[in-house]
């Protein structure tokens, strides 16, 4: 049988909807393991990317060079060095999931900023904006739709990786794969990994459609004539 | 901290070491060589590449241990499993750079290249090609640190590298062998890292930092001068 034979089986079977870490309770979870390691990254990654934009100069050169060593970190080793000390506390998880959403998040906020026109800018100064109104009236609207583009693979990264978490005992889709393999059962293993992708396929189209409501009409109508 | 676990198991550290340059480095290069004639395609016939990219967004939404687990019926628990899935993140990430790359080769360029009788293939693989090496590099070096980053999760499907080491210290509560596991990892990641950079500038030497030069040519005229 193949992936999708097993998947489809799996999660085609009535029992595997119900009672206590069902396919619903697991997806809920999941998701609560993903958005808030989210929120927290973009907190962080957005404001650093938009000021280090701002400032420009050397910034370049600094954040992608950073950003580029912290990818290195890989998670898995991250989460386990956490499990060992803290054990199943909320930091334990918290911490590697909110290290692999910020590079993506930073980059991004960063080279939206940057790629702001100079005339746009001068603009903006000849305007008598003060610097935050500059950030926030002008070049923050005009970077948007990058800075989605950060949070949306930031987004894609964390819900892909919360499903490693549950290796140290956590809960969501990860549980099935990571019992399944424990237990030889490739049905729960192929079922909660097509979840997983469908997952992160659904957090895709949100972000699609998010960045059509966030970016101002201006910007959508120059972007299509471009 | 114990420093003797280290000396002691020197020959299970190198191994598991050499493993994880060959599941992160090989990925990588396998991700370029198919990016390049890919992204050649796409820069040539623009109706190609919408459709790739989404392709590309949703391929890398895609967990790693779900893509692992969907190539095993085929692969079985190989190496094979673990090098072709990250070979498609690898292309994920490095087929946009490509992309980017030859599309921002000046108009005037290419122009130049066809009024001195360059045909379409001279014209790429000796103007365009090497003019888009910087944009094309930094995409490798996403794609390797990550290939070799994510090679640790192999290890949840039996697939040994680094992540052994991860694994084997959460069972055993071994600290040690986890720190041991995550500085490798990151060191492996950076290396690597940093030999493309040397690669990028000796591929690119027009490119070599305007600014050093222009204080060397300043320096050198301050010095000639009486």
């Amino acid at each position: 049988m193949s992936f999708f034979n097993w998947a489809w089986d799996w999660v085609t079977t009535d029992a595997n909807w119900h009672g206590s870490g069902s396919i619903p309770q697991q997806i809920v979870a999941h998701l609560g393991y993903s958005a808030l390691p989210l929120v927290i990254a973009a907190l962080i990654g957005v404001p650093a990317g938009v000021a280090i934009g701002h400032r420009g100069g050397k910034g370049a050169v600094v954040v992608i060079n950073i950003a580029n060593a912290w990818r290195a970190i890989p998670t898995l080793g991250l989460l386990i060095l956490l499990a060992v000390f803290l054990g199943f506390s909320p930091v334990t998880w918290l911490v590697p999931l909110v290290v692999l959403a910020i590079p993506p998040i930073l980059v991004n906020a960063y080279e939206g900023v940057a790629a702001v026109e100079p005339s746009v800018r001068d603009a903006a100064v000849g305007m008598g904006m003060t610097p935050w109104q500059q950030v926030t009236r002008v070049e923050f609207p005009i970077a948007l739709p990058l800075i989605l583009v950060g949070l949306r693979t930031a987004a894609i990264f964390v819900v892909a990786t919360a499903t490693i978490a549950a290796y140290i005992g956590l809960g969501g889709l990860g549980r099935f794969i990571i019992d399944g393999l424990a237990s030889n059962e490739y049905g729960p293993v192929a079922g909660g990994a097509l979840l997983v992708v469908i997952l992160a396929i659904l957090v895709l189209a949100l972000f699609a459609g998010l960045s059509r409501l966030v970016v101002p009409a201006g910007l959508r109508k120059q972007a299509k004539t471009e | 901290m114990m420093w003797s676990w280290i000396s002691t198991n020197g020959s299970l550290i190198w191994q598991l070491t050499w493993e994880n340059i060959k599941l992160g480095v090989l990925p990588a290069l396998y991700g370029l060589v198919i990016s390049l004639p890919l992204g050649v395609i796409a820069s040539r016939w623009r109706w190609f590449y919408p459709p790739a990219l989404t392709v590309i967004n949703v391929l890398y939404a895609v967990p790693s241990l779900a893509l692992f687990i969907a190539l095993i019926p085929a692969f079985g628990l190989t190496d094979t499993t673990v090098i072709i899935a990250l070979t498609v993140f690898s292309l994920c990430v490095i087929l946009p750079n490509v992309v980017a790359g030859l599309r921002g080769v000046p108009a005037a360029v290419t122009q130049a290249a066809t009024a001195m009788g360059y045909g379409p293939l001279r014209r790429l693989v000796t103007v365009e090609l090497p003019l888009a090496v910087p944009v094309i590099l930094a995409g490798l070096r996403v794609g390797v640190v990550a290939s070799i980053s994510l090679a640790s999760v192999g290890q949840l499907i039996g697939v040994s590298s680094l992540g052994y080491l991860f694994i084997d210290g959460l069972q055993r509560s071994f600290p040690t062998e986890i720190y041991v596991g995550l500085v490798l990892v990151i060191a492996l990641a950076l290396v690597c890292d940093l030999i493309l950079v040397a690669v990028k500038r000796a591929l690119t030497p027009w490119a070599a930092r305007p600014e050093r030069q222009r204080q060397r040519r300043l320096r050198q005229l301050t010095e000639v001068a009486p």
